[in-house]
């Protein structure tokens, strides 16, 4: 689709079931955590690296609406009870948390966020980690829509996750610019921070060497793709 | 790895306003819990609360950026000459060259917390809830960024109480790689109904101010703070040497019990100082005075260092700070350095019966010359600092 071979028809996606975890966990993690833990077991299994040998960034715009509106709604009630699983699900490293214990994995992982520059600054740290410590980066986004009465403040439409496993070498040069982002394809996911990395798709589906600029807080991450 | 300097620094925390009120506290043995006050939350527990947030709003052109957490950065920013010192680094690099990298677990969700108190008859929230502003996880960022005026890469890191540790290894990082000269590191926490509770819920808050490593401990005390480093390329006289970054895979809100993932971190952070335990003389431990941290940190502690390197939690002092504790617990390895004070571990009296760490009860003067500082957070991320002098 992204090569412009296929039509994108959208379809909507059940929660995926994550065969990468013990069924304790997989019952208990968020949706979100089951949309990023698919889509990087998916990510791994085709690099060919193993689980547990990956540094994972994991980054999302807000976390998992759901577990945020069932928090707040308890704790709008006078016994403001809330369930002790949601609440260790509420922390935003919750999908790493989940993964090292899915890939037996003592890496180390971190979890990000910079609104709806989050996946270019999640890009930007783990091009930094795989420069510096000479290691392969797993890096998973995800952005799911928001319940109401939250969605109306951040409106996400469509749900989006990606992962990439990024390792040390010369297919991607990644800089700091002033210019302006790439416009993305499949406006459908516009306003869905994770969607942000679509221009880097659309190059990575394509043969042919790409320059990208992915949305910063300040500027743009210039992507060149040799 | 190469040292990074550490050039200013400035800490808000239930024991006041600036590093000087701090230092002062430690030295006096004198923590900052209080019985809960917090008017929102009818908990029977004790809690680390920075005074005078209530009457400080923000206002002018970041007033959309209204909130507890904002609020407790903003006083922070303005203790120790801290914003000079930025301002500084940023004539000398340029404001495109300093990065801004703070940790939180929260950010201002209390803001939505008491929006949902306040839904209309529909179940609709206040249209002035500024989602953006306060409760996303960048808010914090962001409002820094904004107040400093820096226009380097700026991002929130959320890994729950190991965030603000974990922004010095990724400044390491960016510094080394080039991307940036220098960075504002730290992290902002503050008091929520979330936290509050949801610590309760999990049976991990105590009814009275924490014991780290005490045999009596209960759990732990929840407080508040903000805390800012500039880092910059470079070894100065207080450094950064060493970090390292793992997890327990093991389980969401319980340490692995023998502290394998704690080890980890250590280690990597010696090897990149490129030091033997032996060199350290004083650990900072993340000492939650919960029963399965401090048994799992001490074992952890006990494998690398045996008996000899001094350890202490400060928790007792400030409360456990969430995602500002890893910065909170730097500055107190700064303080240690710069002054040779090792702090005891406040409320603690009797270490239990078979944790064999060195834990200090009492303030010890010593020189510190290398302060190693754990944090360990939820999802098993765990994170460890070498800094020296």
């Amino acid at each position: 689709m992204l090569s412009g071979a296929a039509a994108f028809e959208p379809s909507a996606v059940q929660r995926p079931a994550v065969s990468l975890l013990p069924p304790a966990e997989r019952r208990r993690c968020a949706p979100s955590v089951a949309w990023a833990l698919a889509v990087a077991q998916e990510a791994v299994q085709s690099s060919g690296l193993g689980a547990d040998t990956l540094s994972v960034v994991f980054v999302s715009s807000d976390g998992d609406g759901d577990i945020v509106h069932r928090l707040c709604s308890a704790l709008a009630t006078p016994a403001a009870a809330v369930s002790p699983t949601d609440f260790h699900n509420s922390v935003h490293n919750a999908a790493t948390g989940y993964w090292s214990i899915g890939a037996h994995s003592p890496a180390a992982s971190t979890a990000l966020c910079a609104y709806d520059a989050s996946f270019a600054a999640g890009l930007l740290e783990a091009a930094c980690q795989i420069a510096i410590e000479k290691r392969p980066v797993l890096l998973m986004a995800v952005d799911l829509p928001y319940p109401p009465p939250l969605a109306p403040h951040r409106p996400v439409h469509h749900g989006f996750a990606v992962a990439l496993v990024l390792e040390p070498g010369t297919g991607l040069e990644i800089s700091l610019d002033g210019g302006e982002p790439t416009a993305p394809p499949m406006r459908v996911f516009e306003g869905n921070a994770s969607a942000a990395c679509l221009p880097l798709l659309a190059a990575l589906a394509r043969p042919d060497e790409a320059v990208v600029r992915l949305p910063l807080a300040e500027g743009t991450l210039l992507v060149r793709k040799r | 790895m190469n040292a990074l300097g550490v050039t200013a620094y400035t800490a808000t925390t239930a024991l006041g306003r600036g590093k000087a009120v701090m230092l002062e506290a430690l030295r006096r043995g004198k923590g900052g819990l209080k019985a809960n006050d917090f008017d929102r939350a009818e908990l029977r527990a004790w809690i680390g609360r920075v005074a005078g947030l209530e009457e400080a709003p923000i206002g002018g052109a970041l007033a959309e950026f209204d909130c507890r957490n904002n609020r407790l950065a903003a006083v922070g920013l303005g203790q120790d000459g801290f914003k000079e010192s930025v301002s500084r680094a940023k004539a000398k690099y340029g404001a495109q060259r300093v990065a801004v990298l703070l940790g939180t677990s929260t950010s201002g969700i209390l803001r939505t917390e008491l929006a949902y108190r306040q839904r209309d008859a529909q179940g609709n929230l206040p249209r002035d809830l500024h989602y953006r502003h306060a409760q996303n996880l960048y808010s914090i960022t962001d409002f820094v960024r904004q107040v400093l005026a820096l226009e380097g890469p700026a991002m929130t890191v959320s890994t729950a109480c190991s965030s603000s540790a974990k922004v010095f290894a990724s400044a390491a990082r960016y510094i080394e790689a080039g991307v940036i000269d220098a960075a504002v590191v730290g992290g902002v926490d503050s008091l929520c109904l979330t936290t509050m509770h949801g610590f309760s819920s999990l049976q991990l808050v105590s009814d009275e101010p924490c014991r780290p490593f005490d045999a009596a401990r209960k759990g732990m005390s929840i407080g508040e703070a903000a805390g800012f480093a500039l880092v910059e390329r470079g070894a100065g006289p207080l450094s950064l040497l060493g970090y390292g970054e793992s997890s327990d895979a093991y389980h969401m809100s319980t340490p692995q019990p023998d502290g394998e993932g704690a080890l980890g971190a250590m280690e990597q952070a010696l090897t990149r100082a490129g030091l033997e335990p032996v060199e350290i003389d004083y650990v900072n431990a993340h000492g939650t005075a919960t029963p399965a941290n401090d048994r799992a940190e001490d074992r952890a502690l006990m494998r690398l260092f045996g008996k000899r390197v001094p350890v202490s939690s400060t928790k007792g002092f400030t409360g456990h700070t969430l995602g500002a504790a890893g910065i909170v617990e730097a500055i107190v390895c700064f303080l240690a350095l710069e002054h040779g004070l090792l702090p005891a571990t406040l409320n603690s009296t009797a270490i239990e019966p078979g944790l064999e760490s060195m834990v200090l009860l009492e303030n010890r003067a010593a020189k510190v010359r290398r302060a190693l500082s754990n944090s360990f957070g939820f999802g098993g991320s765990n994170c460890s600092l070498v800094f020296g002098a």
